[in-house]
Formats: C-alpha cells, sequence, structure tokens
C-alpha cells in the first residue's frame, strides 16, 4: 500500500518537473520588501547619498576646508556656489558632500560593530543560561546606566578625538540593546526541538549558536542594524555638534551644525543644509528598518483596504452583507 | 546470542526541584541486542523519554540529571562521559529520532544541509560529498524525486515526508542503536504504517539496534521483540511481544491493552479504563506504585515496593501477585 502510494508519487514528480517551485523564504521577503513603497524610496535615496558623498572629489572642484574669505557668506545660487558659501569662503555644498562621507561612515561602522558585539554577548548569554547570563547582563545593566554621552566626551578628551575612536567609543556604548533583543530570542529559540535534535546529531555548542540559531534570529538583528546607522549618526551629530568629535579640517554634518550655530541668525540656512541632510538620511534608514522587518516577518500580511475588502465581499458573498 | 549493544542497570535519572529530587526513571535496567527492536511503552510522564534523553545524555540540557546506575554502550560506559565524547558518540553511533518532525528540523535551512551536516561532522565529508550522500539517503528512505527536495526549507514538505527527512539524518552515519521518542505520534494512521515499515526494513538492511518509545500499544505490537512497560519511572513488566500480548501479567499492562477498543472486549460493551490518573512524581503512594489504582492492591502492596520477579527466562514482572517460584497469579 505505502510502496503504491510512493510509487504513484514518484511517478508524478518523474512526469512533472518541479516548474512551479515555491519561493524560497528569502525570496519572499524580498519581493515584499520591494513592493513597499516607504523602503524603496528610502533605499535610493540613501544610495544617492552614498553615492554623492563617496564621488564627492569628482563631484565638486573646490576643496571643503579651503578658506576664501572674498567670497564668504555668499547667498545659494551665487555664481559657481549652488547653496553658498559660508562665513570663511567655503562652498557649502562641497563641505555637505565630504561631511557625509564621514558621517555616513560613523553610522555604517559603528551600527556594523555594536550589532557583533551585541550579537555575541546576547547570544552566549541566552544559550548558555545560569551564571554566565547572570554576569552578561549585569554588565549590560551597568553599560545602559552609565550616561553614555559623558563617558564618549570624557573619552574623547583623553585620548583624543581621532576618528577611529569616535568609532570605537560609540559602538562600546551601544551595543547592549542588540544584546537584550538577541538574548530574548535565543532565550526562546534555545527551548526549540530542533536544537535537541541538533545537539542529538552531534553539533557542537558553538556551531548551534552561531549557525542554527542566529540564522533564526538574523530577522530582528538586521532590522536593529539599520535603526543603529541612525542613532549613530545622531550621536555623532551631538559629538560633533559639542566640539568633541569630527574636528577642522575634517567635516561632519554635525560639526557644520555647531558651526552654523554662531550665525543662525545671519545665515540660518547654515544650520538647515545639514540639519536637513541628517534628517533625510535618518529618516530613510528607518524608513528601509521598517520596511526589512515587515518583509520579514512572515506573519506580515498584505493588508487591504477595507473599502476594496467590503467590495468584493460584496461581489462574492451570496448572502446579504 | 547476538551481543549487547546497550546495556542499562539501575538507571536513576530525573529533576532537582523544591520538593527535592524528583525521579522520572527510578532504578532502570534494561538491555539491547544487535539487531533487536525494544519497545518502551507507558503512559505520559512515566519516564520514557527521560530514559532516553539519559542514554543520548542530552537529559543535562534538559534541566535533568542522572544520579545513578550505568548505561553501558558496546563496551563503554557512557554516563561519565563529558559532553564533547558524547558528541562523537551522538548521531555517529547513538541517533535519535523525534516526536514531532516539523519541530524537529531547523525551518532556515534546507533539507540537505541538515543531512549534510552529520556526515560533515562525523564523516569529515566535503558539502558537496555530503550533499550527494543526503541525496542518496533522501532516496533510500523513500522520498520521491531526492534532487529537487534536498534544496526544499522543511515548511515545504508534509509531515510524512518531514519525518523520514528526520530519518534520513538519523541514519547518516549508519547508527548502531537508534532511539526513536514516539516517531509517529504527530502523524496520521496510514503514514504512521509507512513510517513503522520504513524503520523495520532500514534496521534489516543497517542491522542497527532500535529504541522504540510510544505510548500506542498498537505500535508496539507491530515492531517490537520485546516490550517493556513503564510506570511511574519504573519497569513494572518486562518480555517478548508475546509474552507481553498473550501472557500479561502486571495488572497495569493488562489494565493497558484491555482498554485498547476491540481486545478482547465485546463490540458495544463500555470500553475498559484505567481508573485514576498516574501519580505526581512527588507524590508517589507508598509500597508500590500502581496500587492505588490496581485492581487487586492488597495491604502488602501498600506497604513494600515489589522487587522483579521472573516469570521465565524472557518474562520479568514487578508485582507482589506472582511467587518466584511459581510463576503463577496468588488469588
Amino acid at each position: 500500500m505505502s510502496e503504491n502510494l510512493d510509487q504513484q508519487e514518484k511517478v508524478a514528480a518523474d512526469n512533472q518537473p518541479d516548474l512551479r517551485k515555491p519561493p524560497g523564504p528569502w525570496k519572499i521577503a524580498a519581493r515584499k520588501f520591494l513592493r513597499n513603497p516607504y523602503a524603496m524610496i528610502s533605499v535610493f535615496v540613501l544610495l544617492f547619498f552614498v553615492i554623492v558623498s563617496f564621488f564627492a572629489p569628482y563631484l565638486t572642484p573646490y576643496d571643503p576646508a579651503k578658506i576664501d574669505l572674498k567670497n564668504s557668506n555668499l547667498p545659494a545660487f551665487s555664481d559657481g556656489h549652488l547653496l553658498g558659501t559660508d562665513e570663511l569662503g567655503r562652498d557649502i555644498l562641497t563641505r555637505l558632500l565630504y561631511s557625509g562621507r564621514i558621517s555616513l561612515t560613523i553610522g555604517f561602522s559603528v551600527a556594523l560593530a555594536s550589532v557583533i558585539i551585541g550579537t555575541i554577548v546576547g547570544a552566549i548569554s541566552g544559550y548558555f543560561g545560569g551564571w554566565i547570563d547572570t554576569v552578561l547582563m549585569r554588565f549590560v545593566d551597568v553599560m545602559y546606566s552609565l550616561p553614555s554621552l559623558f563617558l564618549n566626551i570624557l573619552v574623547l578628551a583623553i585620548f583624543g578625538d581621532e576618528f577611529i575612536y569616535m568609532i570605537l567609543i560609540l559602538s562600546f556604548t551601544s551595543w547592549m540593546g542588540v544584546a537584550r533583543l538577541v538574548r530574548g530570542n535565543f532565550l526562546q529559540l534555545r527551548e526549540m526541538q530542533y536544537v535537541e535534535a541538533a545537539r542529538a546529531i552531534g553539533v557542537p555548542n558553538r556551531s548551534i549558536i552561531f549557525n542554527h540559531l542566529l540564522r533564526n534570529s538574523i530577522h530582528p538583528i538586521i532590522v536593529n542594524a539599520t535603526l543603529m546607522v541612525g542613532a549613530a549618526i545622531l550621536s555623532e551629530s551631538a559629538l560633533s555638534y559639542l566640539g568633541l568629535g569630527i574636528q577642522a579640517p575634517q567635516t561632519s554634518w554635525g560639526l557644520m551644525l555647531s558651526n552654523a550655530q554662531e550665525f543662525m541668525l545671519l545665515d540660518p540656512w547654515l544650520a538647515v543644509y545639514p540639519g536637513v541632510c541628517i534628517l533625510i538620511v535618518v529618516l530613510a534608514v528607518n524608513f528601509i528598518g521598517d520596511g526589512l522587518q515587515q518583509a520579514l516577518n512572515p506573519r506580515e500580511k498584505k493588508k487591504h483596504p477595507v473599502r476594496r475588502l467590503n467590495e468584493w465581499r460584496k461581489k462574492f458573498s451570496k448572502s446579504a452583507v | 546470542m547476538a551481543e549487547k549493544v546497550l546495556e542499562i542497570r539501575g538507571l536513576t535519572a530525573g529533576f532537582v526541584s523544591d520538593n527535592g529530587f524528583l525521579k522520572a526513571a527510578d532504578n532502570i535496567s534494561l538491555e539491547l541486542k544487535r539487531g533487536e527492536t525494544l519497545c518502551v511503552v507507558g503512559e505520559s510522564g512515566s519516564g520514557k523519554s527521560v530514559t532516553s534523553l539519559a542514554i543520548m545524555r542530552l537529559l543535562e540540557y534538559a534541566g535533568g540529571i542522572i544520579l545513578g546506575g550505568n548505561i553501558v554502550f558496546q563496551g563503554e560506559e557512557l554516563t561519565t562521559k563529558s559532553q564533547e565524547e558524547m558528541g562523537k558518540i551522538r548521531g555517529n553511533k547513538i541517533a535519535m529520532i523525534f516526536q514531532d518532525p516539523m519541530s524537529a528540523l531547523n525551518p532556515v535551512f534546507t533539507v540537505g544541509d541538515q543531512i549534510s551536516e552529520s556526515l560533515m561532522i562525523h564523516q569529515g565529508m566535503s558539502k558537496q560529498e555530503a550533499m550527494q550522500e543526503a541525496i542518496k539517503l533522501l532516496g533510500h528512505v523513500g522520498i520521491p524525486a531526492p534532487e529537487i527536495r534536498v534544496k526544499q526549507y522543511p515548511h515545504e514538505l508534509s509531515g510524512g515526508m518531514c519525518q523520514r527527512v528526520v530519518i534520513a539524518i538519523a541514519l547518516a552515519c549508519k547508527p548502531d542503536l537508534l532511539i526513536a521518542d514516539e516517531p509517529t505520534t504527530a502523524l496520521d494512521v496510514t503514514v504512521q504504517a509507512q513510517i513503522l515499515e520504513l524503520l523495520k526494513s532500514l534496521q534489516d538492511e543497517f542491522g542497527m539496534s532500535i529504541l522504540l518509545i510510544t505510548h500506542d500499544m498498537g505500535v508496539a505490537s507491530e515492531v517490537a521483540d520485546r516490550i517493556a512497560v513503564m510506570y511511574a519511572g519504573t519497569i513494572v513488566e518486562e518480555g517478548t511481544v508475546f509474552d507481553i500480548f498473550d501472557h500479561p501479567s502486571h495488572p497495569y499492562t493488562q489494565g493497558l491493552l484491555n482498554s485498547i477498543p476491540g481486545y478482547e472486549t465485546a463490540r458495544g460493551s463500555e470500553l475498559y479504563t484505567i481508573k485514576g490518573s498516574i501519580p505526581r512524581l512527588g507524590e508517589l503512594p507508598g509500597g508500590c506504585r500502581f496500587h492505588p489504582r490496581c485492581p487487586h492492591a492488597t495491604d502488602k502492596c501498600r506497604a513494600m515496593e515489589p522487587g522483579t520477579i521472573s516469570l521465565s527466562d524472557t518474562h520479568r514482572t514487578a508485582c507482589w501477585l506472582y511467587n518466584e517460584e511459581a510463576g503463577v497469579m496468588k488469588q
């Protein structure tokens, strides 16, 4: 009987090659993401910022740090300076492009570094539990209780405001959220039967954590990572605004904001340009994060408007609505 | 006489709780010969799964501990091994099949990934070799078009197919002992029969021993060579299929068999039930554990726990109703 069934199945499978293979989980997610207008527009906006920042030297003839007092405080759309110049005669558009390089680099590297730290700590903590969990999570609590802005200021004041220190200290003070998230996820995942099944075929703990379970909690981690890019850009702006981050002749959006505040009444546009850049990039990153969240969450279904649902109901229902 | 693959002597295992140590398995002794199928039968909470987890040494991960006894597998003592040493045995020489195939497979890996993993760990195969072998294994466990199936994810397969995949994973390294923890419980009856048939044919082919854990007497009757009946953490009766089904000696076994619809009861008559339910581990009754539910309970049963009594070479029971010598029921 069973062989018979198998035989039938086999014949069916042979006759009918797999023409309509159902899409894999990643394909479904990609399709959902591509159909999300906010996320897709944000992707293009972010790509635009990344590309123009990367190719800044080819897009503008000016040196971002070149002081040209003869042409200072030019208004926007003046000759050769699309967005005008600042109080020292530096081209604002050029400075925005070069600032973007630094702000985006910091944003992405801090997000990457803190997600890596947070994931490792959270995964080990959640998987093993017990005293390891207690120790690591109390460490997270301590890190959370530190006033991170002051810690950042302190470290940058002591070690100098090198670019790399800034990335390190920002990562060091922002991984705890990811750690808690991953730990929570792992606490749930480690009870799954496939974990037991993996142990039953002799898979070592290391591989269970960083292969089996990480793949299962990759979705919230990716989403968190994107949201973190925005947060890191904002932190960088705050530090630079306080005069502790990026130092002249280098420049970042936060630093430009900081410089602009002296001239707020004379030329408010100086503050508006970098402010808008930060706003747009952070907003775009957050939209991408939301889009990813919706795309990667299998429970998130396409929502139809109530009006259309009612129309369908009227059309197809045999009973009166 | 075939060699013993597994020998368990006096295994006591369980969990530490606020009320002290709960012995989920108390003084269990079992043995399993090469190529033999032993069914451990009992209701929920009788300690079947704890016993199987203890053999795999996975009990520690479930929060339990082994308190005493020996587990000897092919002459090697398992209870004193480290988890790393066990990692080399698990999946290689002892494999396990789980109750719910859908949840025993990792949803984010393809079927092929999961089968090849065991091969890569234990036999040092490369990814490509392991994948080729995985395709062969899938064909072996009766999955049609295995070249397509290896690339699919568990949610794309039916429950029966998933269980075949789980069996393929377990058989990847040709283990000497296969522990199947209620392998058919989550499946419907026709698929159940197919899976049992598959297990039997694979056993003949590979010559492995199977320790099958089930609560279904029907399943046990189909595949078992020998049956051990567990109740509240102890083995109350052990014997060949014929011993158990033809001459059930322990009142619990008799009760179990009588409560099968259509088994020795006339059609239309009310189905026999064993009154009460299994005692909680923290509140075991004194004396024989079964006495509050036993129709033949005597004062002796309430006072003292019965030892194991041999009824024949293959048949053992733990009940005061039997004389050591005579092996007959005293009424």
